[in-house]
């Protein structure tokens, strides 16, 4: 299925974001994610099963002023 | 320290250190934690920014950060409206490390001056959700008096553009902006070198925020540790009690017992 993962259009097989973000070597401790412009909170990462046409915003911190 | 019976105290939290610094612009992990301690800073500013993908062998910033020794200000660097700020704010604290958010509405990309009627309206809706607001505004009393009353936990005037390097452009402004304000002020943006630093708090201001006066200086550390020291020395020199300023001279050795 299609997804949107920080702008960029992939294709994924269904699975929890939790899933998703280890798949991707994220430390899901160490980010913030966006489901559909909703802030989605940690606890619910592993019951966040990813759909169809979905789009994720994936952040962490960097350095800045 | 040994200023420790004069802390800085933001929403209720008690610092030792009244100099903030960035983490932007190092040439190196390395580089930045070494200037980070010689700053004796304790709150660091963070920027909130997308994971790249593609590319997961980066190291991450927090690798290189003791989140026991240091209060992250998250930042939202690069937002033009409120609602991008907003966001942020919301992703940011949903990283779990921190309330204090550093509110940043830009209005221009050449001067990165402050678009002040959305930071008024990201600030509303941010200190409604709760979070601890360190709004980054412009050197006007007014605006400082509203960010205020809309229950912001400092006020962040700028000396000068960020990354100028021009110092404290209007001091009168500030000493304005202190007499209308209760919470803290604290000059962000703009300093360039330590008299810069030190003029700020003998001022008055509460702090000083900068990222590029030691991040882009030929020695990075050497000036972290430069303005650590300005900071406490314009802090001292205030609480000191200056001489006034006077026209004329005023002898310092006794006109008695003169050779003749």
């Amino acid at each position: 299925m299609n997804i949107t993962i920080n702008g960029e259009a992939t294709t994924i097989e269904a699975l929890s974001v939790q899933d998703y973000l280890l798949q991707l070597g994220i430390d899901p401790r160490r980010v913030a994610v966006e489901l559909n412009r909703e802030i989605l909170p940690k606890g619910a990462y592993p019951g966040t099963i990813l759909k169809d046409g979905d789009s994720l915003e994936i952040v962490h911190f960097v350095g800045g002023g | 320290m040994p200023e420790n019976n004069d802390k800085l105290v933001i929403a209720g939290r008690e610092f030792d250190s009244r100099l903030m610094v960035g983490t932007g612009k190092y040439a190196d992990f390395p580089q930045m934690v070494a200037a980070i301690e010689a700053s004796g800073a304790q709150i660091i500013t963070v920027a909130v920014r997308r994971v790249n993908i593609s590319d997961r062998n980066k190291e991450s910033l927090l690798d290189h950060i003791d989140l026991k020794k240091y209060t992250l200000l998250p930042n939202t660097a690069g937002c033009y409206t409120a609602e991008d700020a907003i966001r942020t704010c919301r992703l940011a604290r949903e990283a779990g490390l921190s309330d204090f958010v550093k509110l940043e509405v830009l209005g221009d990309e050449q001067t990165l001056f402050p678009d002040n009627v959305e930071l008024l309206k990201a600030a509303a809706v941010l200190v409604k959700e709760g979070f601890t607001v360190l709004p980054y505004t412009s050197d006007d009393p007014i605006v400082c008096r509203r960010l205020e009353d809309l229950g912001c936990a400092a006020v962040m005037p700028l000396g000068a553009p960020i990354g100028s390097g021009l110092g404290i452009r209007n001091p009168y402004n500030m000493r304005i902006i202190l007499d209308t304000v209760k919470v803290p002020v604290i000059v962000d943006a703009g300093v360039g070198t330590a008299s810069d630093a030190a003029i700020a708090m003998e001022l008055g201001c509460h702090g000083v925020l900068m990222n590029t006066g030691i991040a882009g200086a030929q020695d990075p550390v050497a000036m972290a540790l430069a303005m650590n020291l300005a900071v406490r020395a314009g802090r001292l020199a205030y609480r000191a009690g200056r001489i006034p300023m006077k026209l004329h001279a005023n002898a310092s050795s006794p006109l008695a017992g003169l050779i003749a």
